[in-house]
């Protein structure tokens, strides 16, 4: 039986929408698949060394459920974010899940494959030093590459 | 029911009890039997999901006082 293969978009840097990636990425590689996660736009912000700048904002986002209810104009105060973060970080840990970090180490310990999309590295001019070690670089040519025939692709 | 290693989960969300079991795995011999506790509920389906597609078998599933407690045979 050939190996199933499954490839993950990761393309938003927000704190809410960098678990997915990373859940689904450790989960299929603990069950046999070969995993590649494809970085791209603002899904960039995940590879980097430093990951303290992911964050969660309330503004824009009506879902998130607050502990108070917040008025646009509030939301839009300075700071606002970073309480949103915190609060969201606490939350999480009580909920014993694990920290974007912790994720993205079980990923690398299981050999998912980290690739950066080269074309938008360039455009917002990342450096190769800002990002963890182990990222490959491709386009969406090497992502289509690797599913193949009948692998699984999901953009996040 | 005998086990040969026991792996306990209690308090981790998804996707930890997956990843910590095929970790528990990783240096047992096939046939070897692991016990994993986890209060997480999605863990129900999960287990026997990781069990369908990896191989393992999955002995028996109980619950008790909001744990849940699988025993899984290494294939």
């Amino acid at each position: 039986m050939t190996t199933r293969k499954m490839a993950i978009i990761a393309s938003k840097g927000t704190l809410d929408m960098a678990y997915p990636p990373f859940i689904l990425a450790a989960t299929a590689a603990a069950m046999g698949y070969e995993v590649q996660i494809f970085f791209t736009f603002y899904g960039l912000q995940l590879l980097r060394k430093d990951l303290s700048d992911v964050k969660i904002s309330p503004l824009g986002n009506p879902a998130m459920p607050m502990p108070i209810p917040m008025p646009v104009m509030m939301q839009m105060l300075p700071g606002m974010e970073t309480v949103a973060t915190t609060m969201m970080k606490t939350k999480l840990k009580e909920k014993g899940v694990a920290s974007l970090e912790e994720l993205r180490d079980l990923c690398l310990e299981a050999d998912v494959k980290f690739i950066a999309c080269q074309m938008t590295v360039d455009l917002f001019e990342f450096q190769s030093s800002d990002f963890i070690d182990n990222v490959e670089y491709g386009g969406a040519a090497a992502l289509l590459g690797f599913t193949g025939e009948n692998g699984i692709c999901l953009f996040v | 029911m005998n086990f040969d290693k026991e792996l306990d989960a209690s308090g981790m969300a998804c996707p930890l009890p997956i990843v910590k079991t095929k970790k528990a795995f990783a240096d047992m011999q096939s046939g070897q039997v692991l016990k994993i506790i986890s209060s997480d509920a999605g863990s129900m389906k999960d287990m026997q999901a990781f069990a369908d597609q990896t191989g393992n078998t999955l002995l028996s599933t109980t619950e008790e006082d909001g744990k849940y407690v699988f025993m899984m045979k290494k294939k």
